[in-house]
């Protein structure tokens, strides 16, 4: 016995650099699909896992563009205002507020870093403060500073990678010349942090000959109504409220843009990869008019032709789609890379987030809308009358 | 039994089949009376043109004819201006008829196992277990099972054709110039194979030919003329 499914593939078989091609096609956008559905949902968590990962809800800086600031304070960079550290005080006691931290950040210019040179990014910050921000902070090695002035770093874990340094090992401060201990190096967390090198607050200022400060983080006590205290730091001086919300609601508007139009570029691929397949089941279809004909003198049905037909397109979808995501999974990396270099900032941590759950969502698109292709040449195959099949007409 | 009491198995009266081609109408049947009879090896000759193919066509239900008449087995399939769906033509075909060509039309991808197997795969007579094996087996192809249609020869070919055609066991076999792809040895091969499931299966064998020698097989041959059938 043979089934109807054997027949399909089959069939299928016959024309192998045909149907390899429209695979191939279906495959490409079955990748593009789902990287982009895994980017769409991966892109948007990682903001949010980066932002929740700052420890803080606000922050207060000196006036100036509140986004290229925010920007600037996740990437680690460099030309920002300064703010006097007194103002910590005149925060700190508000109801609203659960902690506050100050921070400088410094960017120097190490010529070893990467090729040319590049930018090291130090944070100066409070170890009585800083750590109850981030509470997710694991240390491989050593721990946080042991007194507010020491000449000692903390690293990240990228930042100790990328300089190969241990607990114990020194640094050299790019520019200043000043050889700091690292006494603690983090676990990897995913986020910006990991390309961070922490220094003490006061260590940092004397490094930098700065007595002020970069930024404050502020977290919020729970249920405090944020909109109020922001608000009320307008008030202060010179000094400019970035909402962490709104900066995620910003970046995400900037990304929409991008994400609209590769969306758009993957309905397209669908479409080209959908017209391949009716292209060729239609093909398939016209040049065994005999064949269906003579199937139909056996007993076949217009409905047993339909769904044979259908078959083919069925197997053809299925096998493009679970090998595009199959590819997608295999070059997840890749797609990471390549989206990280055309975005105006990309948060740590996966961006392109493909699931199993994700990954069947794509196939079922794929097999509907490859389904609906294959009505057109299934019905027509089903209508196909034996006698002028057979004569060729 | 598909056969009326007195044994007819098809019955075509006045049976009239015209085509159109633009504006000009070509009578391809003109009025054709027949019956046959069930065990009936019956073989048509003729002239191209002379509406051989046509009346086979009718009488193995592959299209509807312009008027006239035809009962199968005493139900009347054809009459009064009744036109048959394509679904309504295929029940009966696949209860009754098996079908064999000049061309074959053996699918290249299946093995000649497969190819004989296809028809079960949309509708599968009761008791029909075993038959692909057994018509292989009788008509001398079992060495060639698992061989594609590719890798035999003509006659086998026709003989593949041919199993296809039993595997549901019809009533009645059409074979539309069953030899005309044929040599003569092979052609003879396959009347003898023809003239066996006659005589030996008592099967009703309704047959296309231009090939005397294949028609004098038949214990009946009715010669076409301009639409109209004579038989001597």
């Amino acid at each position: 016995m043979i089934s109807r499914f054997q027949i399909a593939y089959k069939n299928l078989l016959r024309k192998k650099a045909r149907t390899l091609l429209t695979l191939v096609g279906i495959m490409l956008s079955a990748w593009v699909l789902v990287s982009l559905l895994g980017f769409n949902r991966g892109y948007e968590s990682a903001l949010n896992r980066d932002i929740d990962n700052m420890g803080y809800q606000l922050m207060v800086m000196a006036k100036g563009c509140p986004y290229e600031a925010a920007t600037m304070m996740l990437q680690g960079g460099t030309g920002l205002r300064y703010i006097e550290q007194s103002m910590v005080d005149s925060i700190v006691n508000r109801p609203e507020v659960d902690k506050v931290t100050p921070i400088l950040m410094q960017a120097f210019f190490d010529p070893d870093k990467g090729d040319g040179g590049g930018i090291a990014g130090y944070f100066g910050v409070e170890a009585a403060t800083f750590p109850a921000m981030k509470p997710f902070f694991r240390f491989r090695q050593g721990g946080w500073f042991h007194d507010e002035q020491a000449l000692e770093a903390v690293m990240g874990f990228e930042a100790a990678e990328l300089e190969q340094r241990e607990v114990g090992d020194p640094i050299l401060v790019p520019e200043k010349n000043v050889q700091l201990k690292v006494v603690g190096i983090l676990e990897r967390t995913g986020t910006q942090d990991d390309g961070t090198i922490f220094v003490p607050l006061k260590t940092l200022q004397k490094i930098s000959a700065i007595d002020k400060i970069t930024t404050i983080g502020i977290k919020v006590k729970k249920d405090a109504d944020t909109t109020k205290l922001e608000t009320s730091l307008y008030q202060l001086p010179d000094v400019q409220v970035v909402s962490f919300t709104q900066v995620k609601q910003t970046i995400m508007k900037l990304v929409a843009t991008a994400r609209v139009m590769v969306l758009s570029i993957a309905i397209i691929a669908l479409l080209i990869a959908m017209v391949g397949v009716v292209n060729t089941i239609l093909m398939s279809v016209l040049e065994r008019l005999q064949e269906i004909g003579i199937l139909k003198t056996m007993g076949a049905m217009p409905s047993d032709i339909f769904f044979l037909v259908w078959t083919e397109t069925l197997i053809l979808c299925s096998c493009g789609g679970v090998a595009g995501i199959g590819l997608a999974f295999v070059f997840a990396r890749l797609s990471d890379i390549l989206v990280r270099r055309v975005l105006p900032y990309a948060p740590g941590g996966e961006l392109v987030a493909i699931d199993l759950k994700l990954a069947l969502l794509t196939l079922a698109v794929i097999v509907v809308v490859g389904l609906l292709s294959g009505i057109y040449p299934a019905w027509k195959a089903g209508r196909v009358r034996p006698l002028e099949s057979i004569r060729g007409e | 039994m598909m056969t009326t009491e007195n044994g007819v198995s098809l019955a075509a009266r006045g049976l009239t089949r015209v085509y159109r081609r633009g504006i000009e109408e070509i009578q391809a049947l003109d009025g054709v009376t027949l019956q046959i009879r069930r065990g009936e090896f019956v073989a048509f000759m003729g002239p191209s043109g002379s509406g051989k193919t046509t009346l086979v066509n009718l009488l193995g239900c592959l299209d509807n004819p312009s008027s006239g008449e035809l009962d199968l087995a005493g139900r009347s399939i054809f009459g009064n201006g009744k036109i048959l769906g394509e679904r309504e033509l295929t029940r009966i075909r696949r209860e009754v008829f098996g079908y064999i060509f000049q061309n074959f039309y053996l699918i290249p991808t299946l093995t000649v196992r497969e190819n004989v197997a296809l028809p079960l795969a949309f509708y599968h007579k009761p008791g029909v277990e075993g038959e692909v094996e057994r018509l292989l087996g009788m008509l001398g192809m079992e060495h060639r099972m698992d061989h594609l249609p590719g890798q035999i020869s003509g006659g086998e070919m026709q003989r593949v054709a041919i199993a296809r055609a039993l595997v549901n066991r019809p009533e009645i076999l059409l074979a539309d110039e069953p030899t005309g792809n044929l040599d003569t040895k092979r052609s003879g091969e396959i009347g003898e194979v023809l003239q066996e499931l006659n005589k030996s299966a008592g099967l009703t064998i309704v047959m296309v030919t231009h090939n005397p020698g294949l028609a004098k097989l038949g214990g009946r041959l009715i010669e076409m003329r301009d639409g109209q059938a004579y038989e001597n």
